[in-house]
C-alpha cells in the first residue's frame, strides 16, 4: 500500500475516529485515501489551521482521547504552531501530522516548504520528519506512545510527500516502550513513606490538584486521601473539575483569581501538598514569600518539575494514580475541624465583597459572573465549560460549577485569545453527548470567528454565550489597575455578533436585561444545536478579587 | 573555574543518534541564557549512542533545571552534570605557525619539551604542533607562541571529560531501565486483569 493508506491505516489501529483538518498541496494523497475511509475517520473541515489544534486540544480534553490533525506543509503547517504551543503548555495529547515537500526538495525553499521540525521542537514533546513510506507505521506507533504516557504532549510527525506516494509492506505494532523515556517513573518506598508521615505530622494541611489529576484519571484515589486524612482542597485553573463544586473538602481555586480562601491559608498552612500541578507564576505570585512557613510536599510525575518553580521540602516522582494511594494506605484517619471551619471568614468575606455583586447584583447592566451561573443552573451537572481567555476565563471558572470530571476546557499555561471557538467545537465532537457551554468575549471571538463555518457545515451544537462589554476587558482591568486608567487600545468597534451567526445559520439571541436572562437561557437549551447568546455585559466590569502579578498571594484586591 | 560567581560546569548527553538532538540541547540552554562554551560530540562506546559533552558557565540551581529538562527530552538518554573536581578532561589544540620564523629563531627544543608538543607536519611553508592539555595550557602556548614566533592559525577543540568517581556505565544503565520496563509491563498486566476479573 502507498503511505497515505499507511497513515490512516496507523490511526484506525491506534482507535482514532475523529481528525481535525484542512487539505493543501502537499498533503493531497492523505486526503485522497481518506476519501475510502470516510466510514471509519469522521474528518473535521476546519476554516484554519489553528483551529484544527485548538479544536483537537478540546476533544482531548473532554475525552482522554488523543486529538489528530492533518494539514499541509508551510503555512498550513505553521499556522497549527499556536495550537502546539498551547498543547505543550497544558499537557494536552495531539498529534499533528503535517504533510511535506518531497524529499528531493527538502532545503531547497520549494513551494510551500518550511522546516517544520526546527520550528515546533521547542514546543512539542516530540517531532520527527519521516522521510521513507516504510517508516510510517513505527513513527506513528511512537507518536501516539510518547503523545498519551506519561506527562502528556503534542507529537508532530511531519511526512515528504514523496513518502506519501511510495509502498511499503504495511505491518503494524503499537509502541509499548521507549528505551530513552521513563513515562511513570516508579515510585520510592521512602518518598511515600516520608509523605504520609509528613501529612500525619500536620496539624493545618492543605492540598492543592492541577491538571495531573484529570491526566492521570485519579480522582477517585485523590478523593480517599483527601477523606481519610479530612484535609481541605484547592484547585488550581486546570484542575478544576477533577472534584465537583459541592465536594465538601473543596475550597475553591488558588490563584490570581481564586479564591480568598485558598490563597490566603496557602500562607497559613502547616503542610502543603501539592497534586500534579507545576506551581505556576499565575498560582504562587511572590515566589520568597509563597508557602514558607510550611512543608510543601510535591507529588508529580515529571521530574523536571519537581523544584522548578517551588523547592519542596519533599517530592515525590510517579503517577499520581499510583503514588496517591500507596501514601493514603500509610496516612492515618484525622480530623481538622477547626482547621477546616477557619475557611468560613474567608469565604464570607469574598462572598460579601465580591460575589453578591458579581452574581447577584439588582441593578444596572448584567455582570459577566451572574451570567455565567445563571448558564452553569440551567445547563445541569453534566455540562461542559469551555472558556477562552480574559475575564471570560476568570468569570467562567470563578462561578461554573462543576458537576463532572473533565468539564472544563480552557487555555491555562499559553492563554491563547481565540482557543475559544474551535476548542469548544473540538469538546462537543468528544463529548457529543453532554452539553458543552462556551463562554467568551468579543475579543476572542473575532480571532476565530470563521470556525462558525465549521460549526454549520458540522452540525456542532456548542452553545456559544458572548460576554459582550466591546472591549478587551481584562487588558482594560489592567489600564484602570495598573495604568492610570490610559485605556490604549482595548476598545472595540463591533459588529452585530447575532448577524454573523444568522448568516451562518446559527440559532442566536442577544440578552440585555436581567429579567430576560433565564428564558433566554432556557431558549438556547431548548434544542441541542448551536446557538449563539450575546450577553451585552457591564462595560467597565472587573475580576475579583485579584492578587496582582508577583504580589503575595496574600495581597488581594477585592474591590476599587 | 570561575567566572563571574558562576561555576564552570560540564553537561555530559547520552542520547539516541537522531537528526536534530544537538538543536534540542542548545533550545533549552539558550532559554536560560547559558552560552556554550566548549562542545564536542561523538558516538560512544555503545552503537547508536552518541554523547555529548557540554561546558558553560552558570550557577548551581540554574544547571540543575537545565539539565533536567534536556534529560526530558525523548530522544535523550542520560543528561548529567559534574564540576571540574569530579572530572578527568581535556582538550586538544593545533597551531600553525611559519616555517621561515622558525628558523629564524633557532632551536624550538626548549619550547617542544616545556610544553610536551608533538610536530603533526612540516613543510617548506608552515610547522603545525599539537598540544593537549587543559584549557589554561593550550592557552599559554598560543600566548607564548603568538609572543615569539607568531601563529598563523589557531583551532581548539571541545572539552572531552570522564567522571572520576564511576566507571561510565551506560549500558547497565539501560539495561536497569530495560528491567524497569519490564516489571513495569508486568505489573501492568497484573492490574489488566484483576480489571478484568
Amino acid at each position: 500500500m502507498t503511505g497515505s493508506y499507511a497513515v490512516l491505516e496507523s490511526l484506525k489501529a491506534e482507535g482514532v475516529d475523529t481528525i481535525f483538518g484542512y487539505p493543501g498541496g502537499a498533503i493531497i494523497p492523505i486526503y485522497d485515501a481518506l476519501y475510502d475511509y470516510s466510514e471509519i475517520f469522521n474528518h473535521i473541515l476546519v476554516r484554519h489551521e489553528q483551529a484544527a489544534a485548538h479544536a483537537a486540544e478540546g476533544y482531548a480534553r473532554v475525552s482522554g482521547k488523543p486529538g489528530v490533525v492533518f494539514v499541509t506543509s508551510g503555512p498550513g503547517a505553521t499556522n497549527t504552531i499556536t495550537g502546539i504551543a498551547d498543547a505543550m503548555m497544558d499537557s494536552t495529547p495531539i498529534i499533528v501530522i503535517s504533510a511535506q515537500v518531497a524529499s528531493p526538495f527538502l532545503g531547497t525553499d520549494a513551494f510551500q516548504e518550511t522546516d517544520l521540525l526546527g520550528l515546533t521542537q521547542p514546543i512539542t514533546k516530540w517531532s520527527y520528519q519521516i522521510r521513507k513510506a516504510e517508516d510510517i507505521p513505527d513513527a506513528i506507533a511512537r507518536a501516539f506512545y510518547i503523545a498519551c504516557n506519561g506527562r502528556p504532549g503534542p507529537v508532530v510527525l511531519d511526512i515528504t510527500k514523496d513518502a506519501l506516494l511510495n509502498t511499503l509492506d504495511y505491518q503494524y505494532k503499537k509502541c509499548d516502550s521507549i528505551r530513552s523515556y521513563i513515562p511513570d517513573p516508579e515510585p520510592e518506598e521512602e518518598d511515600i513513606e516520608q509523605a504520609a508521615c509528613i501529612i500525619n505530622s500536620a496539624q493545618k494541611p492543605l492540598a492543592v490538584i492541577g491538571q495531573g489529576v484529570l491526566l492521570a484519571h485519579a480522582e477517585e484515589e485523590v478523593k480517599s486521601l483527601l477523606e481519610k486524612a479530612q484535609i481541605p482542597v484547592a484547585s488550581t485553573l486546570l484542575g478544576l473539575s477533577a472534584l465537583p463544586s459541592d465536594y465538601p473538602l473543596y475550597k475553591g481555586m488558588v490563584g490570581m483569581h481564586g479564591n480568598l480562601g485558598p490563597n490566603f491559608k496557602t500562607n497559613e498552612c502547616d503542610v502543603l501538598i501539592a497534586i500534579g500541578m507545576r506551581f505556576s507564576d499565575r498560582v504562587t505570585g511572590n515566589l520568597k514569600t509563597y508557602a514558607k512557613q510550611a512543608k510543601v510536599i510535591h507529588f508529580d510525575i515529571d521530574p523536571s518539575e519537581i523544584g522548578k518553580n517551588v523547592v519542596p521540602t519533599l517530592g515525590v516522582l510517579g503517577n499520581v494514580k499510583e503514588t496517591i494511594p500507596l501514601v493514603t494506605e500509610k496516612v492515618k484517619k484525622a480530623s481538622h475541624d477547626e482547621w477546616i471551619a477557619s475557611f468560613a471568614p474567608l469565604e464570607k468575606r469574598e462572598y460579601e465583597h465580591v460575589y453578591v455583586k458579581e452574581v447577584e447584583p439588582s441593578q444596572g447592566p448584567l455582570h459577566m459572573g451572574e451570567v455565567v451561573r445563571h448558564v452553569s443552573d440551567l445547563a445541569g451537572r453534566d455540562a461542559v465549560l469551555v472558556t477562552d481567555v480574559g475575564q471570560n476565563q476568570m468569570m467562567g471558572s470563578r462561578y461554573f460549577r462543576f458537576g463532572k470530571t473533565r468539564s472544563n476546557i480552557t487555555s491555562g499555561g499559553l492563554g491563547t485569545m481565540g482557543y475559544g471557538i474551535p476548542a469548544a467545537l473540538g469538546a462537543k465532537i468528544g463529548a457529543p453527548e453532554r452539553r458543552v457551554c462556551l463562554f467568551l468575549g468579543d475579543g476572542g471571538l473575532q480571532m476565530t470567528l470563521e470556525e462558525f463555518g465549521t460549526i454549520m457545515q458540522d452540525s456542532i451544537g456548542v452553545k456559544i454565550i458572548l460576554l459582550n462589554n466591546n472591549k478587551l476587558g481584562m487588558v482594560r482591568q489592567w489600564q484602570e489597575l495598573f495604568n492610570h486608567q490610559r485605556y490604549s487600545f482595548t476598545d472595540m468597534a463591533n459588529p452585530d455578533f447575532c448577524k454573523i451567526a444568522e448568516a451562518y445559520g446559527i440559532r442566536t439571541a442577544r440578552v440585555e436585561r436581567r429579567e430576560d436572562l433565564d428564558k433566554t437561557i432556557q431558549d438556547m437549551f431548548s434544542d441541542d444545536k448551536a446557538f449563539l447568546l450575546v450577553a451585552e455585559c457591564e462595560q467597565m466590569g472587573m475580576v475579583y478579587p485579584m492578587t496582582p502579578a508577583g504580589a503575595n498571594v496574600t495581597d488581594v484586591m477585592l474591590e476599587k | 573555574m570561575e567566572n563571574n560567581n558562576k561555576t564552570l560546569y560540564t553537561i555530559t548527553v547520552f542520547s539516541e543518534n537522531r537528526v536534530g538532538l544537538l538543536n534540542q540541547i542548545t533550545i533549552i540552554l539558550n532559554r536560560r541564557q547559558l552560552n556554550i562554551e566548549t562542545l564536542s560530540v561523538s558516538p560512544s562506546a555503545l552503537k547508536g549512542i552518541h554523547k555529548f559533552t557540554i561546558t558553560t558557565y552558570s550557577d548551581h540551581e540554574t544547571i540543575e533545571k537545565v539539565v533536567k529538562q534536556i534529560d526530558k527530552r525523548i530522544d535523550i538518554l542520560k543528561a548529567y552534570y559534574n564540576t571540574d573536581d569530579e572530572l578527568v578532561y581535556q582538550e586538544i589544540a593545533l597551531y600553525k605557525i611559519a616555517t621561515k620564523h622558525i628558523l629564524e629563531k633557532g632551536s624550538i627544543e626548549s619550547l617542544i619539551r616545556d610544553h610536551d608538543i608533538t610536530v603533526l607536519e612540516i613543510t617548506d611553508n608552515a610547522v603545525v604542533f599539537q598540544k593537549t592539555g587543559l584549557y589554561d595550557e593550550t592557552q599559554k602556548l598560543f600566548e607564548d607562541l603568538s609572543k615569539t614566533v607568531g601563529v598563523l592559525q589557531f583551532i581548539r577543540s571541545g572539552r572531552v571529560a570522564i567522571t572520576r568517581s564511576k566507571v561510565e556505565r551506560l549500558s547497565d544503565m539501560l539495561a536497569e531501565r530495560e528491567k524497569s520496563i519490564a516489571r513495569r509491563k508486568n505489573n501492568q498486566t497484573v492490574k489488566d486483569t484483576t480489571l478484568t476479573d
